[in-house]
């Protein structure tokens, strides 16, 4: 019996014989070496290398004698300018030393000045905790509630045993954070307004809203606070008076109202149509409707643009300087004009332009993380 | 299912969507008309209790102020209406040469950002980050300050060059005195931009027709750099230059950059460059990637790839963006009353502290801003139609 010979596919294959070719390999895409990440990233090609060799010339050029005039060289602590004097004196830090509480808290009573920080740290509080997505609730409104009260109390005195302190002697740090974020509290609410009339199909309210923004979108925020400090005296019936910090303040949330309106508006318009549709067909009457279904989601897709608004605003703030209050920007500037000092204006600058930096860099850092988190950022 | 009654049903017309609608424009419209009503007749008393005048007729009178710089002629017994043009053009000339300065570095260093080049992108990023986490009028004063203290003084000035000098009375250097041969050169340098914008229409046109562009270099070229040259023979050649000198305390003759204007400009420039960078990186971002691998398949060089390819789109994504930035740049100008220049705020601020009329100042002030603003973005938006893709939407 012959039994017939079937070969198995596998036998059949078994034997060609692996082709001894080697298959090109890819060299590896990314070395780890410094070397190779050098090569990569800094020497990739003539035109970078020679970028590379004149930044890192800037950098020697500049780097170390800055660090030397910053740290190595300076002066940190000295009661009179005397030891700036010197020859190969780097920085001035002890014009910081000197006038630091002057900057940070401009002409409130010496000896009372724990209360503006309390109340500056109040208001930093206030803000981490809202910053915190976890936290947007209800119960934020009355943290911020007592945040505002409280401080309040403190920087104006006069019940529990505290002295009283007019507010024209408020200033420096508190001061600029009060106005921006007061200012932002109430300028919200306004903003929301005008951006609900902006959208309206009355052409009334829809007038008075757009010409409200564009008019204030249209003029700078000198010209804004200028109004505010000169004509609002001429605005008021004969014998009413209220005070500069008032008036400032009062521009300043007409202003930034008119930007955050335009925020909004983004949002309203990026809204998909059903939504609007559905809550009709629910029955939901106008306000209903506003409140229970658009704002919710409008205002989530425009934070991070409201946020970049909050930033603009902190750095506005100093521009009350023009109208003659004592925020941070005109604390430092009247510090400076004290004869002693005046030559270590880059010391006192740079100070107080690291707190401004903070603040501010800390917010942008703060979008960009809301960006990611809300998942908004492709919009738009 | 039964029909729903025609006709109104019980409820009350108050309930009505419409007459809800009419009711609220008219409660608006009347606390609005109430409002301003009610201030207004509260200025107008008030402004007759100050015995403050009313009216225009104020800009015919004499100022009789000097201002530290301006455009066209002025004394102080010019009148007030034409001090505060010498505001308002001061104000043009630093936010046009601001725009200018600005877009060219936030454009490189917002390309910088992307660079492949490790440490040209992290230089661009700190260049960024810190100036516009800083308040502008902080900048400002930093560098009024640098200029105005750090610099020596006219007689120890740096001197650059024969005549060209650099104190803390700002920068001084030689001007051809204006005769007739510079206005003619002048007028050639206009007709040779004119020509040349016609030589690259043309040559579009060609190569639309053709698909070979002619050569616009060399005859641009030849017309920008001939024809100024061709007028200013014709005027006889002019060549004397206004040097200046040393008299006394100061520098007198040439031309002159104030520290206000030159610190203006520095902190202008700067901070709204680093706005202009982050928006042109997005608009380079928003470019998709398939576009930048296309042309390199073409075989495009790197900067062939970002010039013909990746900016022209970006162009599309940055314009709007960048036109607010514009007009922020034109607004931000008006800190210049912080250091004492000469802008349209500031020469308007002093006629209202003489005059009294605040209430005119501020209205021409916020009137001029908004001619202003809605030129740049009434231009911007032509452009921004003119670049934007034709067709298809």
């Amino acid at each position: 019996m012959s039994t017939e010979y079937k070969p198995h596919p596998e036998d059949a294959l078994s034997h060609v014989e692996e082709p001894a070719t080697v298959y090109p390999v890819n060299p590896p895409t990314k070395s780890l070496d410094l070397l190779g990440w050098a090569r990569s990233n800094l020497f990739g090609s003539i035109p970078n290398t020679i970028l590379t060799l004149v930044a890192l010339f800037l950098l020697v050029e500049t780097l170390p004698p800055l660090i030397n005039w910053a740290f190595i060289s300076s002066v940190w602590s000295s009661a009179t300018p005397d030891a700036c004097r010197a020859d190969g004196v780097g920085a001035c830090w002890a014009v910081v030393q000197n006038k630091y509480r002057f900057i940070l808290f401009g002409l409130y009573p010496y000896e009372e000045q724990w209360r503006p920080v309390v109340s500056t740290l109040l208001y930093i509080f206030a803000v981490a905790v809202s910053c915190n997505p976890r936290f947007w609730s209800r119960r934020l409104l009355v943290v911020w509630a007592v945040v505002v009260f409280g401080s309040g109390i403190l920087m104006w005195g006069g019940i529990l045993g505290l002295p009283y302190v007019e507010n024209e002697k408020w200033g420096g740090l508190p001061l600029t954070l009060m106005l921006s974020v007061l200012g932002i509290a109430l300028a919200f609410p306004l903003g929301i307004l005008a951006a609900l009339g902006r959208r309206s199909d009355l052409p009334v309210i829809r007038s008075v809203s757009v010409v409200y923004i564009e008019l204030v979108r249209g003029v700078p925020l000198i010209s804004v606070l200028f109004m505010a400090s000169v004509m609002i005296p001429l605005f008021l019936p004969e014998g009413v008076t209220i005070n500069k910090l008032l008036r400032a303040f009062i521009g300043i949330v007409l202003f930034t109202g008119a930007y955050i309106a335009e925020a909004v508006r983004g949002g309203l318009q990026a809204l998909p149509r059903g939504q609007y549709e559905a809550a009709d067909a629910l029955g939901l009457g106008y306000w209903q409707k506003t409140r229970l279904i658009i704002l919710p989601q409008a205002i989530r897709l425009v934070i991070p643009p409201l946020v970049n608004q909050f930033i603009s605003m902190f750095k506005d703030t100093s521009l009350v300087f023009i109208v003659g209050l004592f925020d941070l920007l005109n604390t430092v500037k009247t510090a400076l004009t004290d004869p002693l000092w005046r030559p270590y204006y880059v010391e006192a600058y740079v100070f107080t332009a690291l707190i401004y930096f903070l603040f501010c860099y800390f917010m942008a850092r703060y979008s960009q993380y809301l960006e990611r988190h809300l998942n908004t950022g492709v919009r738009r | 299912m039964t029909e729903p009654k025609k006709g109104r049903s019980g409820a009350s017309f108050l309930n009505d969507v419409r007459v809800r609608g009419i009711i609220a424009q008219i409660v608006v419209l009347g606390l609005f008309v109430g409002l301003i009503g009610y201030l207004v007749s509260n200025t107008i008393h008030n402004l007759e209790v100050r015995q403050i005048a009313t009216g225009l007729g104020f800009l015919s009178r004499e100022a009789g102020f000097d201002v530290s710089e301006s455009v066209i002629p002025y004394s102080p017994a010019d009148t007030f209406g034409r001090v505060i043009l010498v505001g308002l053009l001061n104000t043009l000339k630093v936010a046009v040469f601001g725009v200018l300065i600005a877009t060219v570095l936030g454009t490189v260093v917002g390309v910088s950002r992307l660079s492949s080049n490790w440490l040209v992108a992290r230089l661009a990023t700190v260049y960024v980050e810190g100036l516009r986490n800083i308040p502008l009028l902080l900048q400002l004063f930093f560098w009024y300050a640098l200029i105005t203290v750090s610099l020596p003084n006219p007689r120890q000035a740096h001197k650059l060059a024969e005549g060209w000098f650099l104190s803390n009375r700002g920068f001084k250097f030689p001007w051809p005195v204006w005769e007739h041969g510079h206005t003619l050169g002048a007028i050639g340098l206009l007709v040779a931009v004119a020509a040349i914008y016609l030589l690259g229409r043309r040559a579009s046109r060609v190569q639309a027709e053709t698909g070979r562009r002619p050569n616009v270099l060399i005859p641009g070229l030849a017309a920008l750099i001939g024809l100024p040259t061709i007028g200013w023979l014709l005027g006889g050649a002019p060549t004397a230059f206004d040097v200046p000198a040393l008299t006394g305390f100061n520098f007198s003759g040439g031309a002159l950059v104030s520290p206000e204007f030159a610190a203006l400009l520095l902190g202008l420039s700067l901070y709204t460059s680093s706005f202009i960078a982050e928006i042109v990186r997005g608009g380079i971002i928003a470019v998709p990637w398939g576009q930048t691998e296309a042309a390199v398949a073409l075989g495009l060089r790197r900067g062939m790839v970002v010039r013909l390819i990746l900016l022209p789109q970006a162009l599309r994504v940055v314009i709007p963006p960048l036109t607010s930035q514009y007009l922020n740049l034109v607004k931000n100008s008006s800190l210049a009353v912080a250091i004492g220049y000469p802008d349209l705020v500031g020469t308007a601020n002093t006629t209202i502290n003489q005059t009294g009329q605040a209430v005119e100042g501020v209205a021409i002030i916020m009137l001029a801003y908004l001619t202003v603003s809605l030129t740049i973005s009434g231009f911007m938006n032509w452009y921004n139609g003119y670049i934007s893709l034709r067709g298809g939407r």
